[in-house]
């Protein structure tokens, strides 16, 4: 047991060490930006003064070292600075300068991590048991069709998608709503409802990769000794597959479940685009449209971040879940 | 509540297809007297018959409804109607195609289209459809891509229908500022397709270069190249291409080179990622080979070996990656376009156009002829990447041999 903590522990150290790295590659691509955020900011009616107390008020007048580690250190504690748009509304309208992008970008996370988590709750069984059926009949009509639609929905982009589905259950047959408009204080079923359309969008899209792959984990092991055992005790196909195969096959399944998850974290960027749907996507897109750079660099940070840890979830499961991962000579 | 009751529809068909398989099963066992196949038939299967059957006599249904009299209906079938004719449109195509191809050829390309199936000629037929578009956009188009035509309304409605808003001249109308969208599709295939071409091919010289290289040399190169590939994979690549693409907004306006270009450049970095690892992992195979080391002893130099002897053996799985690849590219393209941050206009782009036009979609209820255009523009741009995935997915089954 110690050694599988000491494997987690390492693993979790290793992405740690990934973060920090690739928090030195955004910071350094957005020093890449010619001139200066402050004379951005201010536009080109801005007066020197003007200029100078909004680099000395973002710290723009220190190197770029010093500029990193207290970068860093707000992200650690949760101070992500003022977006510029927001710091231009205010100062223009004489606001306090008190909307951060920490208020920004916390409701519009939790947003998105709601349609994470209802197309996960959606995609992952329907996958998992189309696998398992698909295994099953292989090379029938059911496993051609599916082989064929599942291809085509991996390789077409989101939006065709989103608008497929927008044209029929929205447009030719009004069920579902097609702008994803929420706010607070709605109740858990009409913000489902609002939801449901970028999350079957989704669905479609990363349920396809999931099913190929359980599907392919299964056959994989159907030649297999103990699968030609279980055959010749005359159990059904069935049973041969839920029983045997599938326990076996349950690592590379709860991987590439994990690697999706990951996926969805790009994937929602269009996808909340064409529905409207207030989430970090969303935001991510505007904010990268008028260059408001502390937001653009914090989006940017937590979807690595969330990309980093599923993928670090998925390395720990599969080393959890096979005894020779387990025990490494 | 309309949501509601679809599903309470949804659930009773579902019930009576599972109750419609048990009887099918029982009936046709009393009827055959207990014929082999149904007395061994699973219920799942009995049930997938069933579904298969209802999902058929549906699609029928749709399609003569699309041909109804009555308008509100004919609209609401339109596209059901349209999918099924391309559906079996271009099954029909590939069936011949694939028959021209047995008959037409060399020996070895009849013998290739002999085993191949219908999805791979589909997709060889549709690729090979683009390139002619891509090629003769120029002189297929029948106005220019920038062209604003004198004389002619903006916003004309698609359909050709003056009813509608529509205009015979201009079968899928005209955009905002009075372009012909046909003539802009059609420039699509050569912009989209050609951009995407290009990127992919840089990002292979990038990639396989510094994979073979690493593969050869080995050492403190191979550690560093690999590390910092790591890193960049680290980070989703459309997010990290949004976040180049902000700084390089800012970068083509001060130097005047065009974004498209930029965006050429950092997507051809971020994909050559992905190309390094599989360029390195097959060059370390081949490495260690007898004959490399027969090279090596002639003292042939660093290029000779990694392009007259690695890369001729590492074509077949580097060329299967080219199609995937080339998807990806394809696809990241069409979604930073699509978002507004891709390629810039006044070039002609499919997934410019999608987002540009894609309000018309909610005219299909009562006009689809008009809400026709932005489907077209995405699906020119699925029909591709579908018909690229089946070709790669026929070449991969092909060289791995597999049977079950």
């Amino acid at each position: 047991m110690d050694n599988v903590l000491s494997i987690i522990l390492q693993r979790l150290a290793l992405g740690l060490l990934t973060l920090l790295i690739v928090s030195v590659v955004i910071f350094t691509a957005v020093n890449l930006l010619p001139g200066d955020f402050a004379e951005s900011i201010l536009g080109q009616g801005a007066t020197p003064e003007a200029v100078k107390s909004i680099r000395e008020d973002l710290g723009l007048d220190q190197g770029p070292v010093t500029r990193y580690l207290s970068w860093l250190s707000g992200m650690l504690t949760g101070d992500l600075g003022t977006s510029f748009a927001q710091l231009m509304f205010q100062t223009n309208m004489g606001g306090a300068g008190d909307v951060t992008v920490v208020d920004q970008i916390a409701p519009r996370l939790s947003n998105t991590l709601f349609l994470a988590g209802v197309t996960a709750m959606i995609a992952v069984p329907i996958a998992v048991t189309l696998g398992v059926l698909a295994a099953l009949y292989r090379n029938t009509v059911f496993d051609r069709a599916a082989n064929v639609m599942t291809l085509s929905s991996i390789s077409s982009p989101e939006f065709f998608m989103a608008y497929i589905l927008i044209l029929v259950l929205a447009v030719l047959n009004p069920i579902l709503p097609s702008l994803s408009n929420i706010y607070d204080g709605m109740s858990f079923s009409e913000r489902l409802e609002k939801t449901l359309l970028p999350a079957l969008t989704l669905t479609l899209v990363v349920t396809a990769h999931m099913m190929r792959m359980t599907r392919a984990a299964i056959i994989n092991l159907l030649a297999s000794p103990y699968i030609e055992m279980a055959r010749l005790k005359g159990m059904s196909p069935m049973r041969v597959i839920v029983k045997h195969a599938l326990p076996n096959a349950l690592a590379p399944i709860i991987n590439v479940i994990a690697l999706n998850l990951a996926y969805l974290v790009t994937g929602v960027v269009v996808v909340e685009v064409v529905f409207v749907y207030p989430g970090i996507g969303q935001l991510f897109v505007d904010s990268v449209k008028i260059r408001d750079i502390p937001v653009v660099q914090a989006c940017c940070l937590i979807f690595a971040a969330a990309y980093i840890l599923l993928n670090l979830t998925a390395d720990v499961l599969s080393i959890l879940s096979n005894p020779r991962l387990r025990h490494p000579k | 509540m309309i949501f509601e009751s679809f599903i309470g529809n949804l659930a009773t068909l579902l019930i009576g297809i599972a109750v419609l398989g048990y009887v099918f099963r029982a009936v046709g066992q009393r009827v055959t007297q207990n014929a082999p196949f149904f007395r061994d038939m699973p219920y799942g299967v009995a049930f997938g018959y069933v579904l298969g059957l209802v999902i058929l006599i549906w699609l029928v249904w749709g399609f003569m409804q699309s041909r109804s009299e009555d308008p509100m209906i004919a609209n609401k079938f339109f596209f059901l109607g349209i999918a099924i004719q391309g559906f079996i449109g271009f099954a029909i195509a590939a069936w011949l195609f694939r028959l021209l191809g047995r008959a037409v050829g060399t020996a070895g390309s009849k013998k290739l289209f002999r085993s191949m199936p219908l999805t791979a000629s589909f997709g060889i037929l549709v690729i090979i459809i683009y390139i002619f578009l891509a090629v003769f956009a120029g002189a297929i188009a029948p106005y220019g891509q920038e062209e604003i035509l004198q004389g002619v309304a903006a916003n004309i409605a698609a359909g050709g229908d003056p009813a509608l808003g529509g205009h015979p001249d201009f079968p899928l109308g005209t955009d905002q500022i009075g372009r012909d969208i046909m003539s802009r599709l059609i420039y699509g295939a050569q912009n989209t397709v050609g951009i995407a071409f290009v990127t992919t091919v840089l990002a292979f010289l990038l990639g396989g270069t510094f994979g073979f290289l690493a593969a050869t040399l080995g050492g403190w190169l191979d550690q560093v190249l690999s590390r910092a590939v790591d890193v960049l994979m680290a980070i989703p690549s459309l997010i990290f291409a949004l976040l180049l693409m902000t700084i390089a907004s800012v970068w083509s306006a001060t130097l005047g080179i065009p974004l498209t270009i930029f965006m050429i450049v950092i997507i051809a970095v971020i994909d050559s990622t992905r190309v390094y690892r599989l360029a390195r992992a097959v060059g370390q195979n081949i490495v260690v080979m007898d004959y490399i080391e027969a090279a090596k002893l002639r003292g042939e130099g660093l290029g000779y070996l990694m392009f007259r002897e690695i890369l001729p053996n590492a074509t077949a799985p580097l060329l299967a990656e080219f199609g995937l690849r080339f998807c990806f590219v394809f696809l990241t393209i069409a979604s930073l376009s699509f978002l507004g941050v891709g390629i810039q206009p006044p070039l002609a782009d499919w997934g410019t156009m999608v987002r540009d036009l894609a309000g018309f979609i909610n005219y299909a209820g009562f006009a689809p002829t008009a809400s026709i255009t932005p489907l077209l523009a995405a699906g020119a741009i699925a029909l591709l990447t579908v018909a690229v995935n089946f070709v790669v997915d026929w070449m991969l089954h092909k060289s791995s041999g597999l049977k079950e």
